[in-house]
């Protein structure tokens, strides 16, 4: 178990500038999610914790030791892949025991430790077999085996749900969040699923075109995004994000040619934007009441599509040119007439500047 | 973009055999070959021991206009290869090639097996012994003629009286596995959903062939054209089969060269010839490098 | 199998090409059986096997073909095929400019350089270097005339290996030789056999290259040891006996190669494939 202590992080391809002054510390025994789209930055960033790449510039410290130009055997790193990366031609059982085999461990001491992590992860009676043979979930658990088993410092996990399918992948979630808590490692994971990072993760750090847009716990950066990319990168489905102006008494809706006015009373409103009258208004889709009636703090809106999930239903409403979507926790989705009027739940509602930050 | 996963050092340790080889093999031989041009060098009299510096002489020689296109002169056996080249690399083992790889295309069974596995055995069975099948199949009591007389037709003696079509035939014989296996390769490389979908829309065989293989084959056709361009080039296969002749009909350029080189031992102009060989080659290479890296450009 | 008419056309397509490559090869099937064969296709009044008894009855031919060509065709196979592999994973791995390049440039080199013209210099490097008349300088020849299609052929196989395979490697800790030998080479092994056989199969039907490095008749392979099958006043080759001598010759590496194709794919892409 270890720290992990980058500065200034910084790493071009050519003239793609992929990682781009990223600074992050990281306690011992926390499990962080780099979490972003693709091209964000975030897989460039762990395969230079892993030292599979070398920055242009800036620091990695692992327990307080300057790693930044060592090869990743010198970094006592562990890493899952994406494809798992495990070889055909050996069987799980030297699969797994590689690390062991190329530091010089003794055939029957590799073959104890191999057996013991083999079994505390399940998968004991696949030693004997080649990759070819197992199932998706097995080989992903082989893959863990593999990085678990020399006991490295730091986990470096690289998408390694995203080649399973739904189902799997929330068994294989929960599995590696117990193995987390068991064993108390640290561990860097990438992934571009922001529910897979909020089950897993102590702590998020949300990156887009190379730089960190948020750190912080998956609550805080729930209830707390910092701009509109974390607002609608995070949750599911993703926040609706209106463009609005704020004049006297009445927010105006400008989402089509004629703005919608909405009464402005009872909305706490951030100090900062009573200078700036544009803005953009953020809310959840469980945040939005259904009316068929207007009200005083209501916007007009034609019935879109409804659909029921069984648990939850969604309705989406077209509100000028926009779609907004609102999240009801009914098993059906209930009749609506064509013409329905939205309102907002006051408590709920995050309101961005034109830069896209949050207004405080 | 990818990593590289050695240093320069390590990559180049890694390449150090091979570079040895490449160095004494093929470095050697063609700056050697490059410098005997310029000589008079022979086996055996006074030009054996010291060979003098000539300058251009035996180019002057093979471009001598006035003989250039007697027969077993230069021109007249880059002619004579050029024929060959077109009849049977080109005409024959590109166009067969491509024609079997397309029948049997997304299909197995026995028949396939049957044309792959001979065309195959055509092509790895050793020189010596396909030049002796080929003498025995041409031969006027041979196989060829036997069953042309069992559909009416007089036998001919085909190595004297056709030796450019004998030799064609037997190239194209000997060398379409190679582009029959590449082209499959890449037949089979093309989702069959492409060729689906053109069934779905009702695309005539012909139509499915000239719109979506041609097109996606364009790559692999530039490879295989070149390649085999190149092999036929230089092969020297014909020698076993004609010695050149009749009266030179069939003395293509790597015949050529042999006759001028070890036959009557005169080194120099062999050198001079293999440039000249060694500079056409260049020319249809680049041809390749180009048109490849255009398709890549255009694919990418 | 879309419709009976194109059934038809392909049997007759294949029943036309079946003719054209098999009919060629006719001869090889009785000659070596007949004890009076000349050139063309009898079919034997009295089988026997009496060509067969007396081309293994002849000790020079029977060392040419059983020792030597298998020296010569193993050395060359196993030397191209492990110095190709290394080049390939150094080109194919490292960061060496103009490495795109390079393999395309050599295989111009080796076909030109490949030709009649090379084996005066070629003659002349293995006699300084003390070889001629010695089985070495024929491979170490053959082996420099192979290793740049080797490599070229190779590079696909080693592109095809997952770099997740070496970067997973490289965070367990291993060094790049240990890269190499554990992970790269065995994964990419059926393409060493491929290129292995393909190389094996040259060096075996190689001609030029024996016959004029060699000098002593019992180091010279099968390719060569045909002559001993003519005759010696007339120069005629006695067919009878050079026909079964040729079959004994071609079929185990026939077979080889058909087997190595039919098990693994004919799998030359010539970088092309990305």
């Amino acid at each position: 178990m270890a720290s992990i202590e980058i500065r200034n992080l910084r790493k071009t391809f050519g003239k793609v500038v992929a990682v781009n002054e990223v600074s992050l510390s990281m306690t011992d025994g926390e499990f962080v999610a780099l979490l972003g789209p693709s091209g964000c930055g975030k897989t460039t960033t762990l395969r230079m914790i892993s030292g599979l790449e070398m920055p242009d510039s800036g620091s990695i410290h692992i327990n307080g030791k300057d790693v930044t130009s060592l090869p990743p055997r010198s970094r006592d790193v562990a890493m899952v892949f994406q494809d798992y990366a495990l070889y055909p031609h050996m069987t799980i059982l030297d699969n797994i025991g590689y690390p062991l085999k190329v530091r010089g461990a003794p055939h029957n001491e590799l073959k104890e430790q191999v057996t013991s992590v083999a079994n505390n992860l399940q998968i004991g009676g696949l030693l004997a077999r080649r990759p070819g043979q197992l199932s998706g979930g097995q080989q992903q658990r082989v893959a863990v085996a593999r990085a678990v088993v020399h006991h490295a410092q730091v986990f470096l996990f690289d998408e390694p749900l995203s080649n399973l399918d739904a189902k799997l992948r929330l068994e294989a979630r929960a599995f590696l969040k117990h193995l987390q808590r068991e064993v108390g490692i640290t561990a860097v994971y990438v992934t571009h699923d922001q529910a897979e990072a909020m089950a897993l993760a102590d702590k998020i750090v949300v990156m887009k075109d190379g730089s960190i847009m948020q750190a912080g716990t998956p609550l805080e950066i729930y209830r707390h995004p910092v701009n509109t990319f974390v607002a609608s990168f995070i949750g599911n489905p993703p926040m609706n994000l209106l463009p609005c102006e704020i004049n006297g008494g009445s927010i105006y809706v400008q989402t089509g040619d004629s703005p919608q006015a909405m009464s402005a009373a009872g909305l706490r409103l951030p100090a900062a934007l009573a200078k700036g009258s544009q803005f953009t208004l953020g809310v959840r889709p469980e945040h939005i009441r259904v009316l068929t009636e207007p009200a005083a703090d209501s916007i007009k809106g034609t019935l879109y599509v409804t659909q029921t999930l069984g648990g939850e239903a969604l309705v989406i409403v077209r509100v000028g040119e926009q779609l907004i979507t609102i999240r009801l926790f009914e098993d059906e989705a209930p009749p609506l007439p064509n013409e329905v009027y939205l309102s907002f739940d006051a408590d709920h509602l995050f309101f961005f500047g034109p830069d896209g930050q949050v207004l405080r | 973009m990818q990593k590289a996963i050695l240093s320069r050092e390590l990559s180049l340790l890694f390449l150090a055999p091979a570079l040895v080889f490449i160095a004494l093999f093929l470095l050697y031989p063609f700056f050697s070959i490059i410098q005997m041009s310029f000589t008079n060098q022979t086996l055996v009299g006074a030009n054996a021991i010291n060979p003098q510096n000539v300058g251009f002489q035996n180019y002057v020689e093979l471009f001598n206009t006035k003989d250039w296109m007697r027969q077993g002169e230069m021109g007249h056996s880059l002619w004579l290869t050029v024929q060959f080249v077109i009849g049977s690399a080109l005409i024959g083992q590109a166009m067969l090639g491509l024609g079997i790889a397309t029948a049997f295309n997304n299909r197995k069974g026995l028949l396939r097996e049957i044309v792959f596995t001979l065309a195959i055995a055509a092509w790895i069975i050793p020189d010596v012994v396909v030049a002796f099948a080929w003498f025995a199949y041409l031969d006027p009591e041979g196989t060829l003629n036997m069953m042309l007389q069992a559909i009416g037709i007089q036998p001919l003696d085909w190595l004297f009286d056709y030796p450019m079509f004998s030799i064609i035939l037997f190239n194209t014989w000997r060398g379409t596995a190679f582009s029959m296996l590449l082209f499959s390769s890449a037949l089979a490389s093309i989702p069959p959903s492409y060729m689906e979908t053109a069934d779905v829309i009702g695309a005539s065989p012909w139509q499915k062939f000239r719109d979506i293989l041609l097109p996606l084959l364009r790559r692999y056709i530039a490879t295989d054209l070149i390649l085999i361009t190149l092999w036929t080039f230089n092969t020297f296969t014909p020698f076993l089969l004609t010695g050149g002749g009749p009266i030179n009909r069939t003395n293509v350029i790597s015949i050529y060269t042999y006759s001028v080189g070890l036959r009557f031992f005169e080194f120099g102009k062999a050198s001079a010839i293999a440039v000249v060989v060694m500079l056409i080659n260049l020319v249809l290479a680049s041809i390749y490098l180009f048109v490849s890296r255009n398709q890549q450009g255009k694919t990418a | 199998m879309k419709s009976p008419m194109q059934r038809i056309l392909l049997t007759g397509f294949t029943v036309i090409l079946a003719v054209f490559f098999v009919t060629p090869l006719l001869w090889f099937v009785f000659a070596p059986f007949n004890p009076q064969a000349s050139l063309s296709v009898t079919i034997p009044q009295s089988p026997s096997l009496a060509n067969f008894e007396e081309v293994l009855s002849n000790e020079m031919a029977m060392r040419g073909l059983l020792q030597n060509s298998v020296i010569i065709g193993i050395g060359t196979m196993v030397g191209t095929s492990l110095i190709a592999a290394l080049a390939a994973y150094g080109i194919s791995r490292g960061t060496l400019p103009g490495r795109k390049i390079l393999t395309y440039v050599l295989i111009l080199f080796s076909s030109v350089v490949s030709g009649t013209a090379s084996m005066v210099p070629i003659f002349k490097l293995i006699y300084d270097l003390g070889l001629i008349d010695t089985h070495i300088g024929v491979i170490l020849v053959m082996i420099g005339g192979s290793i740049p299609s080797a490599i070229f052929i190779m590079q696909d196989f080693v592109e095809s290996v997952p770099r997740s395979y070496e970067e997973a490697a490289m965070v367990a800790g291993a060094s790049p030789l240990q890269i190499f030998r554990d992970v790269t080479f065995p994964v990419m092994r059926p393409g060493v056999l491929v290129v292995g056989i393909w190389v094996l199969v040259g060096a075996w039907g190689s001609f030029l290259t024996p016959f004029i490095l060699l000098r002593n008749i019992k180091l010279m392979p099968a390719s060569v040891t045909f002559f001993l099958f003519y005759d010696l006043e007339s120069g005629m080759p006695q067919i009878r006996l050079i026909s079964a001598y040729a079959v004994l010759y071609t079929i185990p590496v026939l077979l080889l190669y058909l087997l190595i194709n039919w098990r693994y794919g004919f799998r030359f892409f010539g970088g092309i494939k990305q």
